[in-house]
C-alpha cells in the first residue's frame, strides 16, 4: 500500500492547503520559489537516501540494530577514562524529558524562558559551591574543549605563549588542547611525574615554569585515578610566576576532595557527565567551567553566563543572559569564544542531580566510590602477578592495574575477560604510557557491587591460571 | 488570552531543610567496609574537603516540584509557534527521544565487537549526510554548529599548511550578513577576518568579493540561502572567485532546511559544510544544547578530518573506529560526538526519507513566503532587500517605519508577541537590517497558526499606532514582566551565582 502523501510532521503538506497557500502568494508551482537557484545546481535525480517508513517500522529497525550492542547493563564494565557509569536517579530523567525544557531554544527572550534560565543559574551556582569559585558559565561541550578554552582564556589575560600540563593527562584532552591552541602558536610543555607516587614532579615544574607561562594545568583526580596531593604547592609555583592555575576535575570527587578554589585555582574545568548524565556512547558530555570572581577574569570567560536581575518595575527577581558582550552574536570576531549552542539540558540534569544528592549525598558518593575502589585494588593485587594501583597515592574511583608480572598483554587478557566471562575490563593504557608496561585503567563507582568486583577478580584468576 | 505559569518559585538554595535528601545511594557491602573502613577519611589533610559543599537539602518530592514548576515557566516548540529566525525550531519527533534512551548505558571505550549496532547507525548517518550535502565524507564529532565551524576553519588551515601555503593564507572572508559565529570561529582558528558588504539584493557583492580575494585568502564562509532568507544566486561566480584565488569555500549549514534535496552545497562548489542536526534534522535543542554540528568535506579534505572516523571493513564485515589517519587535525572534543543527538537524526531521516526531506524544504519555504506576503501589508513593517524575489525558509522584516512613527521598536514588538502565546522572531539580526525581525516558520506549523501570527502582528501594529506605551511595556502575560538586562551585566549589580549574590547582596531579592 502506498504511504499517505501527508507526512505527520508537516501539517501544510495536504494538497488542498498547499494549493490554497500557493494561490495566495501567486504561484502555480513550488518550483517557482526556487527560480533563483541556478538551473545547473538543481538536483534532477533521486538521492541515495532511504524510503520513508512508519513510526512502528522505525522503532523495529532501530531497536533491532541496537540489540547488536552489549551495554554496561549486560556486562560488568570497568571503563571510565572521561565517561563514567553512575546511577542516574529517575527524577533526573523525568525532569530533562519535560518538553518545555527539551524543545526550547537558547533563552533569548528571558520573560518567557524563566524556567530554563533559573535552572541554569542554579546549575552555575552549584558548580561554584563545589569548586569554591564565584563564577561558572552555563556549560562547554566537554572537559576536553573546556581545557582548550581555559588555556585560550589564560592567554587573553596574560598574553603569554606557553602552557604547562602534566605528562599524565587524558590523551584525548591533550589532543583537543593541541587543536585549540595551535592557531595561537603556543607551546605545550609536559611535566613528568614521580614514578612511585604518580604525583607531579615539582622540581621539573619549577624548571619549566617561567615568565612565558600563561597557565599551569593539572587534573585532580588525575587521568590515572590518583589524587594530586601537592595541589597547593603547584598553585604557589604557578602564581610565583603570575601564571594562572587551571585545575580539571571529576566533580563527583568534590564531596570529599578539597575544592580547587581553596587551593589556589584560578580556573576550574571538568566533566559534568557523571553528575546525572548517562554514558550515551560518549556524548553529549558536559564541560564545566568556573573561575574566580574578578572582573579581569570574568570579562575573558567563554560561553554563556546567566545572571540574576529584577524586572524593570523592580518588584520581582528574574534571570537573563549576562555579559553577552563577550559573546559571538554581539562581539563577532572579537568574541571570547565562538561557542553558541552548548550543553544546557545536561546542565539542568546536573543541577537536579546535585539537588537530589545534597551536600551529604555528594560526600557519601565520594566515600562509597573510594571505598569500593580500594576494595577492588586490594582484591586485584591478591592475584599473582597483578599490581593495583601502580602509584602510592590515594585513588578516588579510577586506578591503574599492571599485568607485567603475569607475562600477559592487557589486550589478550581483556579479550578473554570479555569473550569467556562476559566482563569488560578497563581501558588499555599501555600504548599511551609505554613506560608503565602492560597497564590498564580501571574504574569502580557506586554502581559496581561487590559481586561485580569479585566476578572480575575470579575471572582474571581463571584466565591467568589458564582455565575457562 | 495567553497566560504563562507564574510560580514565584524561589531559588533552590532557599528551599528544603536540614537533613533532607532526595536520593539514596547503593550502600557499601559490609564485607567491603570491614576490610577497608571509610577510605576517604584517610585522605591527607592537604587535599581533604573539610566543609560540606553548600548545596540545598531537599526531599525527592521537593526537587521534583521545583523543577517541574520551572519547566512550566519555559516556552518550547511543544507549546506553540516558535518562529525564531535562523534557529529552525521545527517539531522534535517523540519517537526519536524514546529511541535515544536505548543507548544510555553504552560506554565509548567498549570493545567494538559490543557496539556494532550503534556504529552501524553512525556510519549510515554519516553516509546519508554526505549524500544530502554533496560531500565526500562526514565527521559526526562537532557538538554544535559553531564547533563544526571551528573544525572547518581548522581544516582550511591544515589544508593550506599541507600545501605549504599557511603562512601566506591568513585571511578568512565573511559577508556582513553572516552569523556571529562565522567571524568568531575564524578568529579562533587564527585567521584575520575580512568582511565583505552585501549588495542591494542583500547578497554578497561580487565586485567587492573579487576585490577582497587575493593570495592571502584562506577561504570564504557563506550561508546560502543567506540570513535574509535570500538565495545567493551568483553562487557559481562567488565559488569561482574564491577558488581561483586558491581559497576554500565553507558552507554554514544553519539554513540548510530550505534546500534539502533541492540543491546541494557540494554541487554549488562548497568544500566544507556543517549541518545543525538540532535545526535541520529535528533533534530537540534542549534550551541551548546538546546539539550536533557534523561537517562534510570534499574528497581532497577528508584526510584532515578529526580522529576517529567511523569506517566499515568490508572484508571482515564489521564497523570500526579508524584512528589511522596521518594528516588528521587531531581532536576537537572527547570521543565521537553527541551520539544521543546523532541517533535522533538518524531516526528522523528514516521517517522522512529523501522525499520527505524535500517536502520539508518546500513547505518551509512556502510557509515563509506565505507569511512574507501578508506581513508586508501590515503598517510599520518593511521588507528590505531584493524586492519581489521569493524568500526561502525565512524572511527579515524591519520595524524601522514603526519605530520612526511611534517609538515602538523591534524589541517591543518581540516582547508583545510573547503576550499572545507565541515565541518572538530573532531580533536585531542580521546586522544589515535596522530594527530587524527575522521570521522562520519552518514546515512544522499549520496554516491556521500562520494566519493567527499574521493577526497578532496586525493587532500589535494597531496597538503601536494607538497606544504605543502598551507595546513598549510588554510583556504582561509571561512568568515575569520585562527584565532589566543591563542590571544583570553591570559590574556593580551583577549576581552571576548564588555565592556571588550572597557575598554582594546588591540585587534586592524581591522574590518570594
Amino acid at each position: 500500500m502506498q504511504r499517505p502523501h501527508v507526512h505527520p510532521y508537516i501539517p501544510n503538506a495536504v494538497p488542498e492547503i498547499k494549493r490554497e497557500m500557493m494561490q495566495q502568494i501567486g504561484i502555480k508551482n513550488i518550483d517557482e520559489l526556487y527560480a533563483d537557484v541556478p538551473k545547473k545546481f538543481l538536483i534532477n535525480r533521486k538521492l541515495n537516501l532511504p524510503e520513508p517508513i512508519s513510526e512502528h517500522e522505525i522503532k523495529e529497525h532501530v531497536e533491532a540494530l541496537l540489540r547488536r550492542n552489549k551495554s554496561t547493563m549486560n556486562m560488568p564494565t570497568f571503563l571510565g577514562a572521561g565517561c563514567w557509569s553512575h546511577h542516574v536517579p529517575a527524577v533526573v530523567d523525568n525532569i530533562v524529558s519535560r518538553t518545555e525544557f527539551l524543545t526550547s531554544y537558547t533563552p533569548y527572550q528571558p520573560e518567557v524562558s524563566q524556567g530554563m534560565l533559573q535552572a541554569m543559574f542554579e546549575y552555575q551556582s552549584m558548580i561554584c559551591e563545589l569548586t569554591a569559585l564565584d563564577v561558572a558559565n552555563s556549560s562547554m561541550y566537554d572537559w576536553a574543549s573546556a581545557l582548550g578554552e581555559a588555556v585560550r582564556m589564560a592567554v587573553r589575560i596574560n598574553n603569554r605563549a606557553e602552557v604547562i600540563v602534566p605528562k599524565i593527562i587524558h590523551p584525548e584532552r591533550y589532543s583537543t588542547l593541541q587543536t585549540y591552541v595551535e592557531p595561537l602558536k603556543m607551546k605545550i610543555k609536559p611535566v613528568g611525574y614521580n614514578r612511585e607516587t604518580g604525583l607531579l614532579d615539582l622540581e621539573g615544574l619549577k624548571h619549566q615554569v617561567s615568565e612565558n607561562t600563561a597557565a599551569v594545568y593539572i587534573e585532580n583526580p588525575s587521568y590515572l585515578g590518583f589524587v594530586e596531593t601537592q595541589a597547593e604547592e603547584i598553585a604557589q609555583i604557578a602564581h610565583d610566576k603570575t601564571a594562572l592555575f587551571i585545575v580539571g576535575v571529576d566533580p563527583t570527587s568534590l564531596g570529599i576532595l578539597k575544592p580547587p578554589g581553596e587551593y589556589g585555582a584560578d580556573i576550574v574545568i571538568g566533566e559534568g557527565q557523571p553528575l546525572g548524565n548517562h554514558l550515551n556512547y560518549g556524548g553529549p558530555l558536559l564541560g564545566l567551567f568556573a573561575c574566580r570572581g574578578e572582573m579581569e577574569l570574568i570579562r575573558q570567560m567563554p560561553g554563556r553566563i546567566i545572571g540574576m536581575t529584577t524586572t524593570h518595575s523592580g518588584d520581582k527577581t528574574g534571570f537573563c543572559m549576562a555579559l553577552q558582550t563577550r559573546e559571538q552574536h554581539i562581539r563577532r570576531e572579537r568574541a571570547t569564544s565562538n561557542i553558541c549552542t552548548n550543553e544546557a539540558l545536561c546542565a539542568v540534569a546536573s543541577a537536579s542531580y546535585l539537588a537530589l544528592l545534597g551536600p551529604q549525598g555528594l560526600k557519601e558518593l565520594g566515600e562509597i566510590t573510594m571505598t569500593k575502589t580500594q576494595y577492588a585494588m586490594q582484591e586485584l593485587t591478591k592475584i599473582k602477578g597483578v599490581k593495583a594501583p601502580l602509584f602510592e597515592a590515594p585513588h578516588v574511583k579510577e586506578f591503574t592495574v599492571n599485568f607485567d608480572k603475569t607475562g600477559k598483554r592487557v589486550r589478550a587478557l581483556h579479550q578473554a575477560l570479555l569473550k569467556q566471562h562476559g566482563v569488560h575490563g578497563g581501558k588499555d593504557v599501555s600504548k599511551e604510557f609505554p613506560e608503565l608496561g602492560q597497564t590498564a585503567l580501571y574504574c569502580v563507582t557506586e554502581v559496581h557491587s561487590r559481586m561485580d568486583i569479585d566476578r572480575l577478580v575470579l575471572a582474571l584468576r581463571k584466565i591467568l591460571r589458564g582455565r575457562r | 488570552m495567553f497566560q504563562q505559569a507564574r510560580w514565584d518559585e524561589p531559588v533552590i538554595f532557599k528551599l528544603g531543610g536540614r537533613g533532607r535528601r532526595g536520593c539514596d545511594l547503593p550502600s557499601v557491602e559490609d564485607e567491603i567496609s570491614k576490610l577497608t573502613g571509610i577510605v576517604a577519611d584517610r585522605l591527607p589533610r592537604t587535599i581533604k574537603r573539610n566543609q560540606l559543599p553548600n548545596l540545598p537539602e531537599l526531599s525527592e518530592v521537593e526537587v521534583v516540584r521545583h523543577f517541574i514548576r520551572l519547566s512550566q515557566m519555559n516556552y518550547g516548540v511543544d507549546l506553540g509557534f516558535y518562529p525564531l529566525g535562523s534557529c529552525t525550531m521545527k517539531y522534535n519527533p517523540k519517537i526519536n527521544d524514546l529511541l535515544a534512551t536505548s543507548i544510555s548505558e553504552l560506554h565509548p571505550y567498549q570493545d567494538e565487537s559490543t557496539a556494532q549496532g550503534i556504529l552501524e547507525i553512525l556510519y549510515t548517518l554519516s553516509r546519508w549526510l554526505a549524500e544530502i550535502t554533496g560531500t565526500s565524507e562526514v565527521s559526526l564529532q562537532p557538538s554544535a554548529g559553531a564547533h563544526g565551524e571551528l573544525l572547518g576553519a581548522l581544516i582550511m588551515r591544515a589544508c593550506h599548511r599541507f600545501n605549504g601555503d599557511a603562512e601566506k593564507r591568513t585571511e578568512l572572508i565573511v559577508p556582513d550578513s553572516a552569523h556571529g559565529t562565522n567571524p568568531a570561529s575564524g578568529t579562533m582558528a587564527g585567521f584575520k577576518v575580512v568582511v565583505v558588504p552585501s549588495n542591494r539584493n542583500g547578497c554578497v557583492d561580487l565586485r567587492a568579493l573579487k576585490a577582497a580575494v587575493s593570495e592571502r585568502t584562506a577561504g570564504l564562509m557563506l550561508t546560502n540561502p543567506n540570513t535574509l532568507g535570500i538565495f545567493e544566486e551568483e553562487i557559481d561566480e562567488i565559488a569561482e572567485a574564491v577558488h581561483k584565488a586558491g581559497g576554500l569555500l565553507y558552507y554554514d549549514g544553519a539554513n540548510l532546511n530550505a534546500i534539502m534535496d533541492k540543491v546541494r552545497p557540494g554541487d554549488m562548489g562548497f568544500d566544507i559544510v556543517h549541518m545543525n542536526l538540532h535545526k535541520t534534522f529535528g533533534t530537540p535543542h534542549g534550551g541551548g544544547g546538546p546539539g550536533a554540528g557534523p561537517i562534510g568535506v570534499c574528497k581532497e579534505l577528508t584526510k584532515f578530518l578529526p580522529v576517529p572516523q567511523i569506517a566499515y571493513d568490508k572484508k571482515r564485515r564489521r564497523y570500526f573506529l579508524d584512528y589511522d589517519r596521518r594528516e588528521s587535525i587531531g581532536k576537537v572534543r572527547s570521543f565521537y560526538g553527541n551520539v544521543a543527538v546523532l541517533l535522533r537524526a538518524y531516526a528522523y531521516i528514516l521517517s522522512m526519507g529523501g522525499e520527505g526531506l524535500e517536502e520539508a524544504a518546500e513547505i518551509s519555504v512556502l510557509n515563509a513566503n506565505y507569511l512574507t506576503k501578508q506581513l508586508k501589508e501590515i503598517r510599520g513593517f518593511d521588507l528590505p532587500y531584493a524586492e519581489g524575489r521569493p524568500r526561502k525558509h525565512e524572511c527579515v522584516f524591519s520595524a524601522k517605519p514603526m519605530f520612526k512613527e511611534t517609538g515602538v521598536r523591534a524589541l517591543d514588538v518581540a516582547k508583545r508577541i510573547l503576550d499572545y502565546g507565541m515565541h518572538s522572531p530573532t531580533t536585531y539580526f542580521p546586522l544589515i537590517v535596522e530594527e530587524a525581525l527575522m521570521i522562520e516558520p519552518t514546515e512544522s506549523v499549520e496554516k491556521e497558526e500562520l494566519d493567527r501570527f499574521v493577526d497578532v502582528l496586525k493587532q500589535i501594529s494597531n496597538e503601536a499606532y494607538t497606544n504605543p506605551d502598551l507595546v513598549k511595556k510588554a510583556p504582561y502575560n509571561t512568568a515575569v514582566t520585562r527584565l532589566d538586562e543591563v542590571k544583570a551585566s553591570h559590574p556593580k549589580t551583577m549576581a552571576l551565582s548564588w555565592r556571588m549574590h550572597q557575598k554582594r547582596n546588591i540585587i534586592k531579592d524581591a522574590g518570594p
